[in-house]
């Protein structure tokens, strides 16, 4: 992966915070990454963690009453207001998005030339027929879509189709960056793997990057270069993917690869209790009341961002800086909250 | 207790306008509640009362006096008359709704769950019924009836009933259907629950939410035709109770000679109860139907996400 | 390689004799009803065959595990087991009783020792019903207890599932619960009748990833500490590796591939099969190897592919798998896939109108367009022959046809491979012949 170019995406302290009846839910809390050109980040964590809602807020897709800030900054320049006017006008031509159920994003009523060139048309007015015919072939076919179904229906066309088809979609337009959440859970298992063999293809053809939402991790070893945990709103572990795979270095991280049932598996692992309630999460480090090493510290001051030994950026006080713990602080939290498995489930 | 709360759950996450209309309508009705419940200490005079101590009441007088809004040519205390009909109204309102609403939730449940030909063949009756003008059918069932137990407010409920049946059975039928499919059903026969169970246990408490709203919605409409069916000659006699739609009737004649008490009040309690009634039904719908509704998000303020 | 904790699986061997249910030829079909206008007249128009013809012992004590993807009719199977799903024919048998034959009464009897838990947890769980009704609900329905004995034996229940302490969940709602905690309110319902056997139809396939073992964990004591049998449904090969004593992959309402999970594992045989086991993404980023995916999609069960169900996808395909003309149809439309746009313009002008080769048959037809000859038509598939000559398609066209109007192709007559033993499994592919049948090895050696 080369670092020389520019990133397509910078995220500073992105916070996403949605209103409820008990209070503000810190979805995303401080998030911040790059993403380089042509690079797939895998966002990995349990549900609840915020992944999902990262991946919206990057492209202003949040419910009204969220509260967005932090800076993005895209291809270099500083991004307009999350969520703003100017913002969502990026959406489609240098933002683009995939969904889990990809029927809900097809107009069945709509043929598959006409949901081109409605798109095309979108960003571009005017664009001929022609042209839109030529572009959206050429997606289709990296899609493995014959071109003798560009004038069918969606519903002619099976699970797996409709998925490559809104790909194709969100590709036509040659967006910078594609947020892709979840694109092969309602998928089967064989079609599963086609879409991430494609995925995984997509830089070769195409000068897009993507952030694929997954709670998957195998799939992110098989499709990403990089991989980013996150764990209660926050980004815990980031790096390369075979790095963070090899050798995990947050606790969260490790855990979560023990407990994934692999064709290696020979003992079931579990990760005790469940994600917190982000309305009021613990204070500290968000893992500690889960984490098999916590320490004192860990129960009082949220652990430093810090670069280790295999290039990953890691949050957790087991990696230091010894200079921020206090004195104690580093012995083990003897008191672990009680977790019945009444909380976990 | 579980569909209480179910049903009880959206008054409290009211917002709006529709709460406003909701209340708006609430209070209307409540004013007839009021006025139908205690008929006996604020109507002066009785319905069918044409004389008291044994004076004789005065043919068409005018509003004051010893008669607050007249008398009418049957020599009836008008007042008297419109507060004994919000009596008449809302028994046979509540008995018509009332009777529709469980003969057709039992009857869509049934049909519904059961399928097959039993379901084709009350579908197909439900839908002729269906297609009958509401006051047309009301007329002919008003007619059937009268000959057996006579034009009270039982009889009038009854074609009432017949006319509404079939909305609510389409609804809880079509509900039935889709919840038959669901996996929480399969589950219940999986555990070897009877068909019945299923119906009680399983569908009644996940079809019934649709029932109240079209319930508030149909007693509005149900007083109109009840009052056609007055107007008509067809609903409640007048010695067996008020009824608005006969007075409105009666009234017709008076208008041209400059009488309008006799017919301006019981028309505009028909008027009013309806709009309140119809207020509630579309409060509800608003705030029940999960689509129109416009849930409760709290904004945040900058100032609490600073830490 | 151990795939299970050796103590966990030792003493279960032994106990595999007893036969609990026996499946014969089961069938499970169900009418096709067209448009709305065939609806209008009440005509069907085709039957599904979600389940078609199998056959399965399943002993008392182990784990079957009945893997395949979506429209596979794995899901159908274990509905019919407890009647749920109409039996067209064939029998199951469940300790002398024949699940086919009964209906009402006798059904719900039976249903008091089979059991199920479902795939989505939240919506097997009557949503207006508290917990604790849930879980006593089958108690009241089959009259076993009431009062104090119903609570008791409902937070028993709980407790078991790890719902515990039982009182906090017993007036919660299913709304109120996460996905795991009401999955295990589901099983806890499921065992509340101490059953014999509990089909498992995709488990923790909607739970979060760190759920899923957890899940899996109880469901390995529950059978331990109640003695119970498992179907255990799933598409998720990883966790049937590790929870299964036997593995039945099926495919298109058939089984394909029946055997031990040590030798499936080891040496799948069916394509299919080593084409799931290879579909699985690696955790280890070091083994991720580039994989050969079978293409396309499990085809529409209510007209399936003829011959053997899986040849349109299978890389090993062979004369005698039941070529056809959709086979001919999928193959120009990836060969489009694979050209630029003018070339696909010029091409698809040659070749005229391809909809015929929907209706499946042993010969197709394939048309020149107009202003074009059969002899242009032919070229086109010669460059498509050209391009992938390792194209298992080739293998199964008896002859080409060049006339005036297009080309004719006639293909292998093929067959449907029935069930066989092959080493230690039994699977149903031409690759794997019956002992003495000269009818053919594949023309390429498997890799």
């Amino acid at each position: 992966m080369s670092t020389t170019g520019q990133d397509v995406l910078s995220v500073r302290d992105l916070r996403v915070w949605y209103g409820t009846e008990r209070g503000a839910a810190r979805a995303v809390d401080g998030v911040s990454f790059d993403l380089r050109p042509g690079e797939i980040l895998g966002l990995v964590g349990e549900s609840g963690c915020g992944k999902t809602t990262l991946g919206r807020g990057l492209l202003g897709l949040l419910p009204r009453g969220a509260f967005v800030d932090g800076d993005v900054t895209f291809k270099g320049k500083p991004m307009p207001a999350v969520a703003s006017k100017e913002y969502r006008a990026l959406r489609g031509a240098e933002l683009g998005m995939i969904f889990q159920e990809p029927m809900t994003r097809l107009n069945p009523l709509m043929r598959i030339s006409e949901h081109f060139e409605e798109t095309v048309r979108a960003h571009h007015p005017g664009v001929s027929r022609e042209r839109v015919r030529h572009a959206a072939l050429e997606v289709l076919r990296v899609m493995g879509i014959p071109p003798t179904r560009y004038r069918s229906y969606p519903h002619e066309f099976s699970g797996g189709m409709r998925q490559r088809l809104t790909i194709a979609l969100a590709l036509v337009l040659r967006p910078a960056f594609i947020v892709a959440d979840e694109p092969t859970t309602a998928l089967d298992v064989l079609v599963e793997a086609q879409i991430i063999k494609i995925l995984a293809d997509l830089r070769r053809e195409f000068d897009t990057s993507l952030l694929l939402i997954t709670h998957n991790l195998g799939i992110v070893s098989e499709a990403c270069d990089r991989v980013a945990v996150m764990y209660a709103g926050r980004i815990v572990e980031i790096g390369d993917a075979r790095q963070v795979f090899r050798s995990p270095q947050h606790p969260y991280t490790q855990e979560l690869l023990r407990s994934t049932i692999s064709l290696s598996t020979t003992g079931l692992s579990f990760i005790p209790g469940s994600p917190p309630d982000l309305v009021d999460p613990p204070a500290g480090c968000r893992f500690h009341p889960r984490c098999p090493h916590a320490m004192r510290v860990c129960a009082t001051q949220a652990p430093v961002p810090l670069e280790v030994a295999g290039g990953q950026r890691v949050e957790c006080w087991l990696h230091g800086p010894e200079s921020q713990v206090p004195p104690g602080g580093g012995e083990p939290l003897h008191v672990r909250e009680e977790l019945s498995v009444a909380d976990e489930a | 207790m579980a569909v209480m709360r179910r049903v009880l759950a959206p008054f409290r996450e009211t917002v709006g306008f529709s709460r406003w209309m909701l209340l708006a309508g609430i209070v209307i009705v409540a004013f007839f509640v009021v006025l139908a419940v205690g008929a006996e200490w604020i109507a002066p005079y009785g319905y069918a009362q044409k004389s008291a101590d044994g004076v004789d009441f005065p043919k068409l007088a005018e509003p004051g006096g010893d008669h607050l809004l007249g008398t009418d040519r049957l020599f009836f205390d008008v007042w008297s008359r419109v507060v004994w009909g919000a009596r008449t109204a809302l028994e046979v309102i509540v008995l018509a709704v009332a009777g529709s609403m469980i003969l057709g939730l039992a009857l869509g449940l049934v049909s519904g769950y059961v399928g097959g030909w039993f379901d084709r063949i009350l579908v197909l009756v439900m839908d002729a019924l269906y297609a009958f003008p509401p006051l047309l059918l009301a007329i002919v069932f008003g007619f059937l009836l009268a000959d057996k137990i006579g034009a009270g407010v039982v009889s009038a409920a009854l074609s009432l009933t017949v006319v509404y049946l079939p909305q609510y059975f389409r609804v809880v039928r079509n509900s039935t259907i889709s919840a038959r499919e669901s996996t929480y059903v399969e589950a219940a026969r999986a555990l070897g629950a009877p068909g019945r169970t299923v119906i009680t246990r399983y569908l009644f408490g996940n079809v019934i939410h649709s029932v109240p709203v079209i319930g508030t919605l149909n007693a509005a409409d149900a007083l109109g035709t009840l009052a056609a069916l007055g107007f008509l000659g067809l609903g409640i006699q007048p010695t067996d109770g008020a009824d608005w739609g006969f007075d409105l009737s009666r009234a017709l004649d008076d208008a041209s000679s400059g009488i309008w008490w006799t017919g301006v009040f019981s028309g505009a309690a028909i008027v009013l109860l309806i709009t309140g009634l119809t207020l509630v039904g579309e409060g509800l719908n608003e705030t029940i139907n999960p689509v129109l509704r416009k849930k409760r998000l709290q904004k945040i303020r900058r100032e609490e996400t600073i830490r | 390689m151990p795939t299970k904790p050796e103590a966990a699986r030792a003493p279960r061997r032994a106990e595999h004799d007893e036969t609990l249910l026996s499946i014969r030829d089961l069938r499970v079909h169900y009418a096709l009803r067209g448009s709305s206008l065939a609806r209008l007249f009440g005509r069907d128009v085709g039957t599904v065959k979600a389940v078609d013809g199998i056959d399965l012992e399943i002993a008392k004590g182990e784990v079957l595990g009945l893997v395949g993807e979506s429209g596979s009719g794995k899901s159908t199977l274990g509905r019919a087991v407890l009647g749920l799903a109409p039996i067209t024919g064939g029998s199951i048998a469940y300790e002398e009783r024949r699940i086919e034959t009964m209906s009402g009464r006798a059904l719900r009897e039976v249903r008091r020792n089979l059991q199920m838990v479902f795939q989505d947890p939240s919506a097997a769980l009557n949503p207006a019903m508290d917990i604790e009704t849930a879980v006593g609900h089958p108690l009241r329905i089959h009259r076993l207890a009431r009062g104090d004995e119903l609570r008791r034996r409902v937070v028993d229940a709980l407790e078991r599932v790890g719902l515990s302490p039982a009182d906090q969940f017993l007036t919660k709602y299913p709304g109120e619960l996460s996905g795991g905690q009401k999955q295990r309110a589901v099983i806890a319902r499921a065992i509340i009748l101490d059953p014999v056997l509990l089909i498992a139809d995709e488990p923790i396939s909607m739970l979060d990833m760190s759920v899923r073992s957890k899940l899996l964990q109880l469901m390995l004591d529950l059978k331990a500490d109640l003695d119970l049998t498992y179907v255990y449904i799933t598409h998720d090969l990883a966790s049937a590796k590790f929870f299964c004593d036997r593995v039945a992959i099926m495919y298109l309402g058939r089984v394909v591939e029946i055997g031990t999970t040590e030798e499936i594992f080891a040496d799948p045989k069916h394509p299919y099969t080593q084409s799931l086991v290879g579909a699985i993404p690696d955790l280890d980023p070091d083994r991720s190897t580039p994989r050969d995916l079978p293409r396309g999609e499990i085809p529409d069960a209510a007209s399936p592919p003829l011959g053997c169900a899986f040849h349109p996808r299978c890389p090993q395909a062979f004369d005698k798998c039941g070529w056809e003309s959709r086979d001919l149809r999928v193959l120009l439309e990836s060969h489009w896939t694979t050209v630029p746009e003018a070339e696909y313009d010029a091409e698809r002008a040659i070749i005229g109108d391809v909809d015929a080769l929907d209706l499946p048959d042993h010969v197709a037809a394939l048309p020149a367009g107009r202003g074009h000859s059969g002899g242009d038509v032919e070229r086109v598939l010669d460059t498509i022959h050209a391009a992938d000559p390792d194209e298992p398609f080739w293998r199964g066209v008896r002859q080409r046809r060049v006339v005036d109007a297009g080309v004719g192709i006639d293909f292998h007559e093929g067959e449907d491979p029935a069930l066989r033993p092959a080493g230690g499994v039994q699977v149903a592919c031409h690759l794997y012949p019956p002992p003495g049948d000269a009818a053919g090895p594949p023309p390429q050696p498997k890799e």
